[in-house]
């Protein structure tokens, strides 16, 4: 890949929503993937923003391109918001594993290029809205 | 302990420098034990990866054939950080592997969040869409909802809502609010089409759908039956009965019978109805009254 990209991929652990054939495909191939990519798994992305995982800051690349394999962009993009770590429109993708195939999926995240499709908008939670979910956390 | 005070835990598989790289298998059955227990790992051969805030408990492991870490150009074993030498003959991965040793160490001895126990249904609010009505604020029973000092309508109590109930989400009249393990769009984080806006909007007032203001109706359907109850005395009979009348609200919402069926005493409905119905007027007149300072001072 030409630019710092990383990949974020959601095991949406807690339902069976996401399709596990298409869910476990998808992490196998990525567990063969030797190039030098940094790629992070999580157990649920519902979860970490519950909790107010702090990790959660670190998933959101602020250096470089984003892909995602989690569910619809629009849900995606509201729970990072919601947790005070909106995701940069232009530098990221979402593929969704509730509609999308493996193969479709996989070649989107190895591919060089970016494709940006956060749903348009503000993309960001009112500022007081995080500040009191970060204090409170 | 709320979900809020737990502290994280990360696996980090370390493949950079003068490590030996694991094979997709053991890449693969490291990555599905950890996920299984509920935590996240990483892999990456960027030393600058390794995560060292302090609510954050990491495990780096990877084939460094003896090394420090240090000399691998990560931080040093310590504070929340541990070091698993992968190198050693029969150091295998799964269920009985030191990682998963380590990782269910580290959650007894920290406390952290038992996965297994929540699982995370919540609504997530989207604020391109949302006008801040605070009919959802009205419509929870369950104080999910609740306003910030400007008077904005946000999720404050994650764990207080009710698995797999999307009632708050049918009562927006916006589609804004979202359940992402929900089945069917737009609730699931789908894009909202001028259909479902349509259909949502027709949903808005459930009240009207059901004759009369949903709570009342609980009310009065509860009661019918704690009266045929106290008559009959039939246990079964009441609680079939008050299942029997709760079926139209069940559909009409999409609601899991059993949050109707744990629904609190009627006096307690009313209370919590009156008491969201209070904080939703009291947050609406706020900004009604902050959109008239404005304006005064903008004609001003």
């Amino acid at each position: 890949m030409g630019e710092k990209c990383r990949i974020l991929y959601c095991n949406c652990a807690h339902a069976r929503v996401v399709p596990d054939e298409v869910k476990n495909a998808v992490l196998d191939k990525l567990c063969e993937t030797d190039a030098d990519i940094s790629w992070q798994a999580v157990s649920d992305l519902c979860e970490m923003v519950a909790r107010r995982d702090p990790a959660l800051k670190n998933l959101r690349a602020d250096d470089g391109n984003l892909k995602i394999a989690a569910c619809f962009p629009r849900a995606v993009k509201w729970l990072f918001a919601s947790s005070g770590v909106p995701l940069d429109p232009e530098r990221t993708q979402i593929c969704n594993m509730r509609e999308q195939s493996a193969g479709e999926i996989m070649q989107a995240l190895l591919s060089d290029d970016i494709t940006p499709n956060v749903p348009e908008g503000t993309g960001k939670a009112p500022a007081e809205v995080v500040a009191e979910s970060e204090g409170n956390a | 302990m709320s979900l809020t005070q737990t502290r994280a835990l990360e696996v980090v598989l370390y493949e950079g420098g003068e490590t030996t790289p694991l094979t997709p298998d053991e890449r693969r059955t490291l990555f599905r034990d950890v996920l299984n227990q509920g935590f996240g790992v990483r892999r990456t051969t960027d030393p600058g990866d390794v995560p060292v805030d302090e609510r954050t408990h990491a495990v780096v492991v990877g084939r460094f054939n003896g090394r420090q870490p240090e000399s691998l150009g990560l931080p040093g074993p310590g504070g929340n950080i541990q070091f698993i030498d992968l190198s050693g003959e029969g150091e295998g991965l799964g269920a009985d592997s030191p990682i998963a040793a380590a990782v269910g160490r580290i959650r007894e001895d920290r406390q952290l969040f038992d996965h297994k126990v929540w699982k995370p249904w919540f609504p997530v609010i989207d604020y391109d869409r949302c006008t801040n009505c605070m009919q959802c604020l009205s419509f929870c029973l369950f104080g999910v909802y609740g306003v910030s000092h400007e008077q904005q309508i946000q999720v404050q109590n994650h764990d207080n809502c009710k698995t797999n109930c999307p009632a708050c989400s049918r009562v927006c009249p916006e589609a804004a609010i979202m359940f992402p393990k929900y089945k069917a769009g737009p609730i699931n984080g789908d894009m909202v089409s001028d259909s479902d806006l349509q259909r949502e909007k027709m949903k808005v007032d459930i009240s009207s759908l059901l004759g009369g203001d949903v709570y009342e109706l609980l009310r009065n359907r509860s009661e019918r039956a704690k009266s045929r109850f106290s008559k009959e005395r039939d246990s079964d009979k009441a609680l079939n009965e008050r299942q029997k009348c709760l079926v139209k609200l069940q559909k009409d919402a999409d609601i899991p019978p059993e949050v109707l069926m744990s629904l609190p005493s009627p006096d307690e409905i009313q209370r919590r109805a009156a008491e969201a119905s209070a904080k939703a007027e009291a947050a609406l007149e706020a900004n009604r009254n902050k959109r008239d300072a404005s304006g005064a001072e903008q004609g001003g």
